[in-house]
């Protein structure tokens, strides 16, 4: 089987044959216009591997890649025209200006979702080309250096431009596929997947968009650069314009993506044929490279929305190569660290003394008007397996949200082994050593089980190698080893619920927040999940469970706190809390309690 | 008069202004509001098809002259008019066609996947729209004669530009019109209906895809009239589109994403933004003072107007 080390080695050994070819195309082009073709392909190819760096990765679409573009090429040619700075330096410092805007525009928009996202990303560069034409920079010419022209990147062979261009794109090719190979890449994934499972499961989402916008940034303003030098001229619409950012999109979206081939591909197709549409039709039909774009990028979200490259992908993928987009290759054949001990006994109620691990103090959280939680104070017990209970709408549920740090309390302090956790992002609070799981199970669908398992272990592991081992284990204290190379997006719900558990067990916490991790499975399925849950607790992690079924919480659980509304009504042993009046009201309403009483005096044995 | 006098009046002078053209800039915030708040679509062609509206008036009043017998003064108003239900059909029918392939009730649950494809779809048809207006039309700008737009009123000091004064008039009765057939008609209540619960509305009997069908036309009609409102005060050309595509979002996110009535305030707002930003900007700056006030309400306001930050878990 092949190792990570063979298939990094692959993927080298492709990036340099599609160099070598293209470089040995590029020299034996004589003709000028081709050789402008060959350049603007790679600078294309090179826009969208900007695009795919943030948008592929993290699903965040960007339609402001020109902003980024426009200040790489106005740094260029301004840095040159104004002060005489060569563009070997002027790229660079226009790819520190890139990198500069990357992290204005990434803190003020990444708190942004889906298509706010979109649309405040491609107001930036829309400000700025009118910025740029008020500054009366309506078009900026390079000015020839007769003198040094290899000094000022002036070169009267074309091919030149091409080598450069060439060997930009295949840098940018071996960064995306590091980051591809690297927890990087893993974060950003399980961000575009589902992003509250991924701050939930240790990963600090912000930073890794940051950086992704960053790089993102650097690469799109050397891309910039390079065009001044090529074109020899500026405009704000050719630099900042919409038609800028749509075909960095487009490229990539064409070619495919989340993958480094994708861009490469996407513009080796559609630049020389709108090109080439554009030098035969342009005089007759002006806008056609725009209606080719155009109708290319609708195509291919009707037909195969995910670009050309996952379409031949999956066509080939029958016959079992493996995803270069994927992961770490692991081997699921790796031996297992965790011995799985015999569980032990099912014992109801053992008395759980140990010191607090949890302690919440007068915590309130209210959605307008609504008290979801009010005031709640309570002890879990280190050790402990703490169920939560009440009736639909008690607030358990946001009760977790505010201890795992999605929902900021109102009120009150959550303590975790005596230091306060409130105010914290779900990441953080992942990494203090609270795990959870989800109500409706929250799985990164299209990654592996095996996949799911290590973007949790990297919260707590230096490593990718060390992750992997610990998302193994994990999957072993579950048994779910014999799955591990299953897609999630395929798991039966008790598979699913499992594979979370191992998810937030994988950065091995002290503290396991449960939400209805027993619902909807069958009679087998939840002792066998039972036995797991109590083995892990076994093995030193407290468990707090919110669970409906009764049946299995009064046998799992040693203590019972009782939601209702909002307020902690009961709190004790199961035993005790399900006789409790104010308990059986807040079920089954008044008129019950008499009769539990009833029931309570004269037991129907 | 003192500086100071003439500064009052350059400031009434800019708000009046910006409240004309805030009126059309409201209504076409409204097609936008209708079609984001009915199909939770985002429309990246909003704006072309408003440059379709702009054509249709100009060819009709200007062009081939086909409405000169109503007089320079009826013309450029019936043009503007009848722009609304020509682009109603062409939006009816890339619905049914394109749009209808990524939306719809069975899209609407699916979250991000979903939202992803609508957003790359419209842009590919602002592409084609854009780029096949200038195959079509032509890449000089143009705009619909209009005698009025260069005569004014004058209330005080305060000069109404007659051209636009009119344009405000009939933009305000087309958002009162729309808002009372959005209210009353059994058909508005199914839009409004299919907008709240998409899936609840189909249970009790509305057919959604019919409802978003004309969602999608009637969103792009209403802004083609507004097109063809300010074609008669403005020149334009095929890529216009583009430069409204972020003033009506921003139009539309100031108003409340969803809420019909608040996209015309919102439009209307923006429009004196835009006016007013001529007192301290340079008048270049005009639509970059749209973007930063629209990345402003982003930033200082995006759980307010864009919902829940973190989906229920």
């Amino acid at each position: 089987m092949a190792g990570p080390g063979s298939s990094l080695r692959r993927s080298y050994l492709a990036i340099g044959a599609f160099a070598g070819a293209f470089l040995l195309v590029g020299v034996l082009v004589r003709n000028a216009y081709y050789q402008q073709i060959m350049t603007l392909v790679l600078l294309w190819a090179t826009m969208g591997l900007s695009w795919n760096m943030l948008s592929g990765y993290s699903g965040l679409v960007s339609f402001g890649h020109a902003a980024f573009f426009g200040l790489g090429g106005y740094t260029t040619t301004i840095a040159f025209v104004k002060l005489g700075i060569t563009p070997w330096l002027g790229i660079p410092l226009g790819m520190v200006v890139g990198v500069l805007a990357g992290i204005v525009i990434g803190i003020t928009t990444f708190r942004l979702r889906g298509h706010y996202f979109a649309l405040s990303i491609l107001a930036y560069p829309l400000a700025m080309l009118f910025v740029f034409e008020w500054l009366g920079y309506q078009e900026v010419t390079l000015p020839m250096m007769r003198e040094a022209p290899a000094l000022y990147a002036q070169f009267s062979d074309q091919r030149i431009y091409t080598t450069l261009a060439l060997a930009l794109v295949v840098a940018c090719m071996v960064v995306s596929l590091h980051v591809e190979r690297s927890r990087f890449g893993m974060s950003l994934l399980a961000i575009k997947q589902n992003e509250p499972a991924a701050e939930a499961a240790g990963i600090d989402t912000l930073k890794w968009k940051m950086r992704a916008i960053m790089l993102s940034a650097a690469i799109a303003a050397a891309a910039g650069g390079l065009y001044a030098v090529v074109l020899l001229v500026v405009t704000p619409q050719a630099m900042f314009g919409v038609s800028t950012s749509a075909q960095a999109l487009i490229v990539a979206l064409f070619g495919g993506v989340g993958v480094y081939w994708g861009p490469v591909i996407g513009a080796a197709v559609l630049v020389p044929l709108a090109e080439t549409l554009h030098a035969e039709l342009g005089h007759i039909v002006p806008g056609i490279q725009g209606v080719v774009y155009g109708l290319a990028i609708i195509g291919i979200i009707l037909l195969a929305p995910d670009g050309i490259y996952w379409r031949i992908h999956d066509r080939l993928g029958a016959r079992g190569s493996q995803a270069p987009g994927g992961a770490p290759a692991l081997s699921p054949a790796t031996p297992v660290p965790a011995a799985a001990k015999a569980p032990p006994a099912a014992t109801a109620s053992r008395a759980v003394s140990g010191p607090a691990l949890l302690k919440l103090d007068g915590v309130a959280r209210a959605f307008g008007g609504l008290k979801a939680v009010d005031g709640v104070s309570l002890t879990v017990a280190e050790g402990a397996i703490h169920g939560i209970i009440g009736p639909n709408g008690a607030g358990k549920t946001t009760l977790f949200n505010v201890i795992n740090g999605f929902l900021p309390p109102d009120a009150g302090s959550i303590r975790l082994a005596g230091a306060e956790i409130s105010g914290l992002r779900p990441h953080g609070v992942c990494r203090r050593g609270i795990g959870r799981t989800f109500q409706v199970a929250r799985a990164f669908p299209r990654m592996t089980v095996l996949e799911n398992v290590v973007v949790g272990a990297y919260a707590g592991a230096l490593t990718d190698a060390e992750a992997a081992d610990r998302a193994l284990a994990a999957l072993a204290r579950v048994g779910l080893q014999h799955d591990a190379l299953s897609v999630a997006d395929g798991l039966t719900n008790n598979q699913l619920r499992r594979m979370e558990l191992a998810r937030a067990l994988a950065p091995n916490p002290r503290l396991l927040l449960l939400d209805e991790t027993l619902a909807g499975l069958g009679h087998e399925e939840l002792e066998g999940l039972l036995r797991i849950i109590r083995q892990v607790n076994a093995d030193g992690v407290t468990v707090v469970i919110i669970e409906h079924t009764m049946h299995a919480m009064v046998k799992l659980a040693d203590t019972f706190s009782v939601l209702d509304h909002g307020k902690l009504i009961a709190e004790g042993p199961p035993a005790e809390v399900v006789r409790d009046p104010a308990v059986i009201e807040a079920y089954l309403g008044k008129k019950w309690v008499a009769h539990a009483k009833h029931n309570a005096q004269h037991p129907v044995a | 008069m003192t500086e100071w006098q003439w500064f009052v009046i350059d400031v009434l002078q800019a708000l009046a202004a910006g409240l004309l053209v805030g009126g059309t800039y409201g209504l076409m915030c409204v097609g936008l509001g209708i079609i984001f708040g009915v199909m939770r679509v985002v429309n990246f062609a909003q704006g072309d098809f408003m440059m379709l509206g702009m054509y249709v008036a100009y060819y009709l009043v200007t062009g081939f002259g086909v409405l000169a017998f109503l007089g320079p003064y009826a013309a450029p108003i019936v043009g503007a008019a009848l722009a609304g239900p020509v682009v109603f059909v062409i939006g009816t029918l890339l619905h049914r066609t394109l749009i209808a392939r990524v939306t719809g009730a069975r899209v609407v649950s699916a979250e991000a996947e979903g939202h992803y494809a609508q957003i790359i779809l419209t842009l590919g048809v602002a592409l084609v729209l854009a780029n096949g207006g200038l195959i079509l039309f032509g890449s000089q700008p143009v705009s619909v004669q209009n005698p009025l737009s260069r005569e004014s009123w004058e209330v005080g000091l305060v000069l109404f530009n007659q051209a636009r004064t009119v344009s405000f008039a009939i933009a305000v009765a087309c958002a009162v019109g729309l808002y009372l057939f959005l209210t009353w008609s059994n058909l508005g209540r199914a839009l409004r209906a299919a907008a709240d619960n998409p899936i609840a509305a189909a249970y009790v009997g509305v057919d959604v895809d019919r409802a978003h069908r004309l969602a999608f036309g009637l969103g792009v009609g209403i802004t083609a009239v507004a097109g063809g409102l300010i074609a008669s005060t403005q020149s334009f050309q095929p890529y216009i589109g583009f430069d409204f595509v972020i003033t009506m979002y921003a139009g539309v996110v100031l108003g409340g994403m969803g809420s019909i009535l608040g996209a015309f305030w919102g439009g209307l707002t923006i429009g004196v933004v835009q006016q007013m930003s001529t007192l301290v900007l340079p008048y270049q700056l005009q639509n970059t003072a749209i973007f930063v006030v629209f990345l402003l309400i982003v930033f200082f306001r995006p759980q307010g107007m864009f919902g829940r930050v973190w989906e229920r878990t």
